[in-house]
């Protein structure tokens, strides 16, 4: 039990994320997450505005299933299969995450500092979520596909526009965080 | 009752990101800053999974649950979208330190602000969707 109760090791876990895709893909779909992002837009009645959004979503309702599934999961994981334990980060990465106003890193899986409800009210941080929300949603169709459908489906078969995608991918989130972040936080 | 399996796949997903420690916040920042080996470790090993699993079942080895060959639809070709969309996309998943699939996780976990970064992910997408006959791709 303390196996599955403490943190998994990453040899354990990459396997088994892509046991998911194999799954998705034994199933006769693929594994993309963002693409319920543009699906949850059609439901809304973008096509109205853009043909982007004409298709019929709902045969993409399995897809929002899997997404309601994930949101179980998280739900499941953190009650009922975690202890304690605190993300065992890089001691610098805490030390500079505290010069940068971050407390307690790694007690969380995110910051109090950015999405604690209390925060909220300062207009910064709500900005900075509204923000990181819109690169991804925009950046992620920009790029046809996000971490699961480019990084891990995407590479694994082998594509050479996913490797594009997830060195794009790379450039973004080192400018971030090592550039930008010193100058927001 | 067809749908129930993809939620089992769902819940499965969500448990797997949350133990491995890949929503967290802290997780992707440590990954940006080369100060871990974690985050490579679990898309490397994914990668290295996947690619077999692939090869494997492109052999006809294993069949889909319809009895066809193991499918992977063929990413268009091209190179800006790919590079530019990516940038874009990077600084987001390095700022809200989640990308798709750890939004809605993160969210079952119990972050509740994280609606608001759905929501936005949402409306750019729909901002995507109205410039795209104007962007170059």
């Amino acid at each position: 039990m303390e196996y599955i109760l403490n943190p998994w090791p990453w040899y354990i876990s990459g396997p088994l994320i892509a046991l998911v895709m194999a799954l998705l893909l034994y199933f006769g779909k693929t594994f993309g997450m963002s693409s319920n992002l543009r699906t949850m837009c059609s439901m809304m009645g973008a096509e109205k505005v853009a043909s982007f959004f004409k298709f019929n979503w709902k045969e993409q309702i399995w897809n929002l299933t899997v997404v309601l599934g994930a949101i179980i999961g998280g739900f499941i994981a953190t009650q009922y299969l975690s202890n304690d334990s605190v993300t065992n980060l890089n001691p610098t990465t805490i030390a500079e995450l505290q010069n940068m106003g971050f407390e307690n890193s790694g007690a969380t899986l995110v910051p109090n500092e950015m999405y604690d409800i209390k925060v909220l009210t300062s207009p910064k941080s709500l900005l900075l979520l509204i923000l990181g929300g819109l690169l991804v949603g925009f950046g992620t169709r920009y790029a046809g596909g996000c971490t699961s459908g480019h990084a891990i489906t995407g590479l694994s078969s082998l594509q050479k526009p996913s490797l594009i995608a997830v060195i794009g991918f790379f450039i973004g989130g080192l400018i971030m965080a090592n550039f930008i972040f010193p100058l927001i936080f | 009752m067809k749908y129930l399996k993809f939620l089992l796949v769902g819940i499965f997903f969500g448990i797997v990101l949350v133990k491995s420690e890949a929503v967290s916040w802290y997780r992707i920042y440590e990954m940006f800053r080369f100060q871990s080996f974690h985050m490579y470790g679990i898309i490397g090993t994914a990668i290295a999974s996947g690619i077999l699993f692939l090869q494997i079942s492109k052999r006809g080895v294993l069949k889909n649950i319809k009895g066809a060959n193991i499918f992977v639809p063929k990413k268009e070709k091209g190179t800006f979208r790919y590079i530019i969309g990516g940038i874009f996309f990077g600084f987001g998943w390095a700022l809200v330190g989640a990308c798709p699939g750890p939004m809605y996780i993160l969210l079952g976990t119990g972050v509740l602000s994280m609606i608001i970064v759905i929501a936005a992910a949402i409306l750019g997408t729909f901002i995507y969707g109205i410039l795209k006959d104007k962007l170059p791709h």
